[in-house]
């Protein structure tokens, strides 16, 4: 295969050379011995398909969506109009009533997205029961919770009341309420931990790299427990007018929204926003072990890249994607074939056939086994915490036996011997499962987990 | 009570989410109604929102209790 045919730039070429970019796959076995294990033993979200874990799961894999018309402002102004917000209403039914996780009078010192961490965060730990009682066991738990853009409508507002000369007025919750880490900041206060506190901000990718890097930090011994994960609240006037401007948004399906989000199929037009937060609880293997945890799966790899070629858009041929897939697998001491699910960045955009292509390069021989869907056919796009909600739903379909589908693929783009697992769940046999994440920037990120 | 002194009582209980019970005349924002230093700031304006005052920093560190903010509200509109 030449690479020239793509235009690929000269510096790419050099990074891939097409006889040795699978090489080292079948040899890594044996990478990861002797290291700290980590493992996922609790599980939070919410998102557009509602609140908690397995609701959001089990109206998934039921092939629902959670795309409908703005109704945060009204769009009626702007070309995209359409985006996946958290359903409102009686926690009991899976919806969102905020009171019930964040008191009313410190709502309005947070920023939404903060809101959506706060959420998601007290399900994840209240669901792995760690409840850490001496110094020790708080020191030795950490929070890597992030976002791709943060307060977005609380800088908007901020902004107007300064551009209404009434800056002396602008709130002392101004910053703190915007600034990203501030549901890290927020969750250790909350329940205590004081190990490692930090916070990833890489768009797009955000969700898939707080989980890495928070594994890695278990790994080398700062920390036993990490909470990560990642959290967006971006519906809002100037996230969508800014994306639109950027023409990344679907605009083409304003009057039925539930088909605005279809990845690889030929009438896509854009990505449809949502909001939304993912996070888990990662433990030290033996440590979860000991205290009798539930496990979910075991984080075995995971692969970064950089494209080093555009601010928005990747390459052809998406090496960055195929380097990140590659060192995923490395670093976790398998092969393609180990691999049976990938819950792909599949966006909903012209990039959706660029990740295809690399899966496909990776995988060669074996992507006919493959299953491979993009969920975000019916959460849409939840930037900086999709990444941590896909991670979840790679545990799920591994728990479960379950490829969770593709909705709206009625005519693909591009032909291909993966089963994207078009409009409806299929029961597979899954084992190991890859996330990827790919951001603005070019910043891309792959995680497996395996279940345990 | 006074109409300053209602008033003040509706912004704390509005801002700090307190019972209105607790906001006496004594009670101390940050000892007694779990104020920290930002929402202190947060009051200190609402106050000089809601009756079109001024309260510089150094009176404003001086309002520890609900009597200080009423006490100074009060001697602003008289003057």
């Amino acid at each position: 295969m030449s690479l020239s045919q793509y235009g690929v730039p000269r510096s790419l070429r050099d990074q891939t050379d097409s006889s040795g970019e699978r090489a080292g796959l079948l040899q890594s076995a044996g990478a990861n011995s002797g290291r700290r294990r980590v493992v996922v033993t609790g599980m939070g979200m919410v998102g557009p398909l509602g609140l908690g874990v397995e609701n959001v799961w089990s109206r998934l894999i039921a092939g629902e969506s959670g795309i409908g018309r703005i109704t945060h402002f009204d769009p009626s102004d702007l070309p995209a109009q359409v985006a996946g917000q958290v359903p409102e209403g009686p926690t009991a039914e899976g919806k969102l009533t905020l009171s019930d996780w964040v008191p009313v009078k410190d709502q309005r010192k947070m920023d939404r997205f903060i809101h959506m961490g706060l959420v998601a965060a007290t399900e994840a730990v209240e669901d792995s029961g760690w409840k850490p009682q001496t110094e020790e066991d708080k020191c030795a738990t950490g929070v890597m919770i992030g976002s791709g853009i943060g307060g977005l409508q609380t800088i908007y507002d901020a902004s107007i009341t300064v551009h209404e000369g009434r800056a002396k007025r602008l709130s002392p919750f101004f910053i703190p309420s915007a600034l990203i880490n501030l549901v890290s900041g927020h969750v250790s206060i909350k329940y205590g931990f004081q190990g490692p506190n930090h916070s990833v901000v890489t768009a797009c990718a955000t969700g898939v790299h707080a989980i890495g890097d928070a594994a890695r930090l278990i790994m080398l011994g700062d920390a036993d427990v990490m909470v990560a994960g990642g959290a967006e609240a971006t519906v809002c006037p100037l996230g969508i007018a800014g994306f639109c401007s950027a023409r990344a948004l679907s605009t083409g399906f304003n009057e039925t929204p539930q088909q605005a989000s279809r990845p690889w199929d030929k009438d896509r037009d854009g990505f449809v926003m949502g909001e939304g937060a993912g996070v888990v609880v990662l433990e030290e293997y033996e440590h979860a072990k000991a205290r009798g945890a539930k496990i979910y799966a075991e984080v075995i790899g995971y692969g970064m890249s950089g494209d080093a070629y555009h601010i928005t858009a990747p390459a052809e041929g998406h090496y960055g994607a195929f380097r990140a897939m590659r060192s995923a697998l490395k670093s976790a001491g398998i092969t393609p074939a180990d691999v049976q699910y990938v819950n792909a960045h599949g966006t909903s955009t012209m990039a959706d056939d660029l990740e295809l292509e690399a899966v496909e390069r990776l995988f060669a021989e074996d992507a006919r086994n493959l299953a491979m869907s993009s969920t975000k056919s019916a959460t849409g796009h939840l930037l900086g915490a999709a990444g941590a909600v896909e991670a979840m739903f790679c545990m799920l379909a591994i728990r479960d036996n379950v490829a969770p589908p593709t909705l709206n693929l009625d005519n693909p783009s591009r032909e291909s011997v993966i089963d994207r697992i078009a409009h409806t769940a299929q029961q597979r046999n899954i084992n190991i499962a890859l996330s990827n994440s790919f951001g603005f920037g070019g910043t891309n990120a792959s995680l497996l987990v395996r279940g345990v | 009570m006074s109409e300053i002194a209602d008033k003040v009582k509706k912004i704390v209980v509005e801002h700090l989410g307190v019972e209105e019970s607790k906001v006496t005349p004594e009670a101390s924002f940050i000892d007694d109604l779990g104020a920290d230093s930002l929402d202190t700031v947060e009051l200190v304006m609402a106050f000089e929102e809601a009756f079109n005052v001024e309260i510089p920093e150094d009176a404003a560190e001086k309002i520890a209790t609900v009597k200080d903010a009423i006490d100074y509200i009060e001697k602003q509109k008289a003057a």
